[in-house]
């Protein structure tokens, strides 16, 4: 499993789809176990960001120009 | 006889100008009328007929006053105005020439905002199958307002509480007065450019009608409609709507609830991702369970806990069949082989060596028969050959020969009589036991009766 990190809202929407694809009961028991475990993984992952993110990163833009302001891209 | 100057209507018309022009009064006069006959040019220039139920004075507002006008003149309106009676000397008019206009009985204002609502509605600008999605969550949040104030204030710091994994860029405007309007558009298409804003919040804090008047202005209103950015509109206090706020994706009551909107809060987040924990966990041992009794169910089925009850029937029936097909079997058998005996017999009667035996048992008896029957006929033969063996024996000349007799051979010819032989013949005489051999000496023949 490469260790490339996942932006958080796309966890989130991953991990509300497992849990709704276990809801309709209709997986596989394999699989079932598989969407457990990346459920767990994703809900760690999603937590880990949330409780780490301190201070949000606010940037302006210049009025009277195009700036490209502080550089967020 | 009098005469009269005649005037040329030039001077007249001047001379009725030039009393106009006089009169102080009219250099500023206040109107109230009905508008009529309204006909925008495309100068911009408004003409029309400001009137009474008793009178009516044709009038004008040029394009450089018109233009301040907040709301779009109509015939039928009610409306104030502050300008000067003038004459209009090519036409013979005199004329009211507007410098401002407002409406009798309800705000300008208010009436401008009724007809542009009106006006984008119409268009389909509020229709709900416009309104964008706002995304649950959003990675750059923009922020439409001034750099100062409560507002961008609030929604900062709601933002960092809520949802500090997003970024927030702010694009300062001025929210009211003349700038205002541009202002805003500016920082609306700004935002539209950058691309990597997912939602933006454009608004203000409370005001008068005048302070929020720039989100109701037509421009601002397109602005929001055509950026491909979803928009919550937060305008002054819950009770105040503006058009902006018909337009935008998303309405909120005040900066600080576009914020709530725009961003999920990280104690639901926690609490959700919690939960989702759970139902994962319980959803799987659900499931485990399930199986783990559908397996149970499969193996305690009868089929599988008694699988002779699934193959006895079929043992009774093969050994019923069997049974059967041996009696069967038997039975045919028996009749066959009934049969077949019967046949052998008849065939056997009918074989060649019974056929052979009989006939040969018939050969035999008919070959003893004709034994016998031969026998019995040689038996007679031979009684009869014996018998004329006898008689010829007692008839052979030779024991005849034996009393005497003798027979005579001439030339090996028998002589039976005299006429035979002839004096001289030689002659053989043979007797019982030898031969005479004789030459005749004399020859005599018996009289007959001798």
């Amino acid at each position: 499993m490469t260790k490339k990190e996942i932006p958080f809202d796309e966890a989130m929407l991953q991990l509300e789809n497992i849990v709704r694809q276990l809801e309709q009961g209709d997986v596989p028991l394999e699989n079932a176990i598989e969407l457990y475990q990346k459920g767990m993984e994703l809900s760690k992952l999603c937590s880990e960001k949330l409780q780490s993110a301190e201070k949000q990163l606010v940037s302006f833009m210049g009025e009277a120009t195009e700036e490209a302001g502080t550089a967020n891209e | 006889m009098t005469s009269h100057t005649y005037l040329t209507v030039k001077a007249l018309t001047k001379y009725i100008k030039r009393k106009f022009d006089a009169d102080t009064h009219l250099r500023d006069v206040y109107v109230k009328g009905e508008l009529s006959n309204v006909k925008v040019h495309s100068s911009g220039h408004i003409y029309f007929t400001l009137k009474d139920d008793a009178a009516r004075v044709t009038s004008v507002m040029f394009a450089m006053n018109a233009r301040a006008l907040k709301f779009m003149p109509e015939s039928g309106m009610n409306v104030l105005i502050r300008g000067d009676i003038n004459v209009f000397e090519a036409a013979g008019q005199y004329q009211l020439y507007a410098s401002s206009m407002q409406p009798d009985g309800i705000g300008e204002l208010f009436l401008a905002f009724e007809q542009l609502k009106k006006k984008l509605e119409k268009e389909g600008l509020f229709h709900p199958s416009r309104k964008k999605p706002i995304p649950t969550f959003p990675k750059k949040i923009g922020v439409v307002t001034s750099k100062t104030g409560a507002a961008i204030r609030d929604i900062l710091t709601t933002l960092e509480r809520r949802y500090p994994i997003s970024e927030v860029v702010v694009f300062p405007s001025i929210v009211q007065g003349p700038q205002a309007a541009p202002s805003i558009v500016k920082s609306i298409e700004q935002a539209n450019s950058l691309h990597s804003i997912d939602v933006l919040i454009v608004g203000r804090g409370g005001g008068s009608i005048e302070d929020l008047w720039a989100f109701n202005e037509e421009g601002v209103a397109r602005a929001i409609a055509n950026s491909t950015i979803p928009i919550i509109s937060a305008v002054g206090h819950e009770t105040d709507t503006t058009i902006a706020d018909f337009v935008s994706d998303l309405r909120a009551p005040t900066p600080t609830a576009a914020a709530e909107m725009a961003v999920p809060s990280k104690e639901n987040l926690m609490k959700n991702i919690l939960s989702y924990q759970s139902a994962c966990l319980h959803f799987v041992t659900q499931k485990l369970a399930d199986e783990k009794n559908r397996y149970k169910r499969a193996i305690e089925s009868p089929v599988l806990a008694t699988p002779e009850k699934l193959y006895r029937p079929f043992i009774e029936r093969y050994v019923r069949a069997e049974q059967q097909l041996q009696r069967e079997t038997s039975r045919l058998y028996k009749d066959k082989n009934r049969y077949f005996t019967q046949i052998q017999n008849r065939f056997i009667q009918l074989s060649p060596q019974k056929v052979i035996d009989q006939h040969q048992k018939s050969v035999q008896t008919i070959t003893n028969q004709l034994n016998q029957v031969t026998l019995s006929i040689f038996e007679k033969n031979r009684g009869q050959f014996i018998a004329s063996i006898r008689t010829l024996e007692a008839l052979n000349p030779l024991k005849i020969m034996d009393r005497g007799y003798s027979i005579t051979y001439k030339n090996e010819k028998l002589v039976k009589t005299v006429a035979d032989v002839q004096q001289g013949d030689s002659i053989y005489v043979t007797l019982s036991d030898g031969r005479l051999e004789a030459i005749v000496q004399g020859v005599d023949k018996n009289e007959r009766g001798d």
